[in-house]
């Protein structure tokens, strides 16, 4: 396991820059060597084009869909507006069993945001303690917690499922909150990036100024560690809004569901519910804006603690 | 786990221990146990409670079966050892769906990861402009959740619906003999992008230095990417095709989808979705062992896959 997330930490720190800035993605003047001929360059050009359609023709049709109404779906050009019904439709959306979707998109950001921020805040803390501090068991964390790593969130919904109901606790919020806020990556990325950025010596410094090991956690490394942090944050929060096995299994109750099990659930009876079509299109598009929004507004810190994550 | 102890950074702290003894007394006392504490508990008494428990508890449940006293006597657990496991193994739609998720894997990884490596060699060569609204535009289907991907794509492969009708009125891309490929674009468009964006970062971190000897020589772009560059990515590749080994294995949400647009897909069409049908019944034992199963099959590929990408990268 070691090998593939890079155990060697030490030598992660080219991209580990503490100001979180990797080398910036545009072309430096140094980066060109003898001129690439026009044909190599138009030939990349048209390889970054046409996959730019693949990746992005079916978001562009499911907003022109999403615009529609039900007739027009099926008789005008689908990748083109006819009567720009988009807000209508929404409305109808949000008006539809007393606003349950929102109730579900709701979750989906409390179970999501929430479970991330103490994820993020749990990791950071065991991995900044595996990184600075020597005590008899760290190793022995560390590889527990490495092997977590490998095993896959979906082999742990049953067993979830069989444990929560013990305690009777199936179909409550806590079923699927809880079991998102253990992150074993986010240790591990945390580890690696205190390890390369939180120097030894500001540690004795806070020390001398009195200043205990808590209070300097909260105060100086966690600033440190900020774009490990995002990092943490986001592929947590990614992990549990796309999380699908979890409350498949233990939720019955409609208002318990997150987005993405509320459409698949209204997805699954469009055939005995036609008119559902329009408010799985319209909820699909509308379920993914939250996720766009956070990876834009994050993007610069947390492709830098993606490179530190991933390089040996 | 065995490799982390031979690591330069295990070295080093095993050296500065080894000092602390020498210097002092054997045993030293540990520093701020406290802090220590308080820093590592929160995290590990979760971890244990919904990790390690429910291992624990899942192992336990699949050597259990249920008696019956008669017909309509009252149903209790009894140990039966290995006895769910006899029937994991007699489980041919079980076995089928291994292989088929298996025969998934070994086409869709391999073409995911080539994309990426492809895309993220070109966003980091001087070839390309505009690197900011590809590297977006190529991300983005990964802010979509599996399961809506595979809504989105299902009404794409209806005929009906389809903008593509050229296409889908002359190939069902729902029916038996497709549906599992249609559900293979729908893993590579959502996780291309991110694969990506892991190989890429990893490129923006190498020293720029370490290219211009080989400019001098007169290397074009495509060498320099194929002699030096992908060498350098290597771990990156390893921790991306890991990753998507277990992905692949744990498929669920966009087979289970698919099953309201094709009815190619059954209950039973991958090892997760078995797992699902067989708790539904309800026989949480044998889902338990189901579970069990898949998990070490997990681990054992992707510890596999491990070690043989270690020995060809020490030979080399």
């Amino acid at each position: 396991m070691s090998t593939a997330i890079g155990s060697d930490a030490t030598s992660a720190s080219p991209a580990v820059n503490p100001k979180g800035e990797a080398r910036s993605g545009g072309a430096p003047a140094s980066g060109r060597g003898p001129r690439e001929s026009l044909l190599s360059r138009g030939g990349a050009m048209l390889v970054m084009a046409i996959f730019t359609l693949y990746f992005l023709v079916p978001i562009w049709w499911l907003l022109v869909a999403s615009s529609k109404d039900r007739g027009q779906l099926f008789s005008t050009n689908p990748l083109w507006f006819a009567d720009f019904k988009l807000f209508e439709n929404i409305a109808n959306l949000f008006a539809y069993r007393d606003g349950v979707y929102l109730k579900w998109l709701l979750n989906s950001l409390l179970y999501a945001g929430l479970g991330a921020v103490v994820a993020t805040l749990l990791a950071s803390m065991c991995g900044y303690a595996l990184a600075k501090y020597r005590f008899p068991g760290r190793e022995t964390i560390f590889n527990v917690v490495l092997g977590g790593v490998l095993v896959p969130a979906t082999a742990l919904a049953l067993p979830l499922f069989l444990l929560f109901s013990r305690v009777q606790l199936t179909d409550t919020f806590w079923a699927v909150f809880l079991p998102s806020v253990v992150s074993p990556f986010g240790v591990y990325l945390s580890r690696v990036f205190a390890e390369a950025s939180v120097p030894d010596e500001l540690l004795e410094a806070s020390r001398l100024d009195g200043a205990g090991e808590l209070r300097t956690f909260f105060t100086v490394s966690i600033r440190l560690m900020f774009p490990a942090l995002v990092t943490v944050f986001l592929f947590q929060f990614v992990t549990i809004w796309n999380n699908f096995f979890l409350p498949l299994i233990m939720l019955r109750s409609e208002e318990l569901f997150p987005v993405t099990y509320g459409l698949y659930a209204w997805n699954s009876t469009i055939n005995q519910f036609p008119e559902l079509r329009t408010f799985v299109l319209v909820g699909s598009l509308l379920s993914i804006i939250p996720l766009i929004i956070t990876f834009l507004l994050l993007q610069r810190y947390w492709r830098t603690g993606l490179g530190s994550g991933s390089l040996k | 786990m065995t490799a982390s102890a031979t690591t330069p950074t295990a070295a080093r702290v095993a050296v500065q221990e080894d000092r602390g003894r020498r210097g002092t007394t054997r045993r030293r006392r540990v520093q701020h146990p406290w802090a220590i504490v308080a820093f590592v508990a929160p995290f590990a008494v979760m971890f244990v409670l919904f990790y390690l428990v429910p291992i624990a508890v899942a192992i336990w449940q699949s050597m259990l079966v249920v008696e019956r006293e008669g017909t309509y006597g009252a149903a209790t657990e009894v140990f039966g050892g290995f006895q769910q496991y006899a029937l994991v193994f007699q489980n041919e739609a079980f076995w089928t769906s291994v292989v088929r998720v298996l025969v998934f894997g070994i086409v869709q990884v391999p073409v995911m990861l080539g994309l990426a490596l492809l895309f993220a060699l070109l966003l980091d060569s001087p070839l390309i402009r505009g690197k900011k609204f590809f590297r977006l535009a190529f991300f983005a289907p990964y802010a979509v959740p599996g399961v809506i991907a595979a809504i989105m794509w299902g009404f794409l492969y209806s005929p009906n619906l389809s903008p593509f009708e050229a296409l889908t009125s002359q190939v069902n891309l729902l029916s038996a003999d497709f549906v599992l490929w249609a559900i293979a674009n729908v893993v590579t468009w959502v996780f291309v992008g991110y694969n990506m964006l892991i190989i890429y970062s990893t490129l923006l971190a190498i020293p720029q230095e370490i290219y211009e000897a080989a400019r001098i020589d007169g290397a074009g772009q495509a060498r320099i990417a194929w002699s030096i560059k992908i060498p350098l990515v290597r771990p990156a590749l390893v921790l991306t095709a890991v990753l998507s080994i277990i992905g692949t294995l744990q498929l669920l949400a966009e087979p289970q989808t698919f099953r309201s647009f094709s009815s190619a897909v059954t209950s039973t069409y991958t090892p997760n979705m078995t797992i699902y049908a067989t708790s539904s019944i309800p026989n949480v034992s044998l889902a338990a062992a189901f579970s069990v199963v898949l998990a070490l099959a997990t681990f054992i590929l992707s510890f596999t896959f491990l070690r043989l990408t270690r020995r060809k990268g020490a030979g080399e």
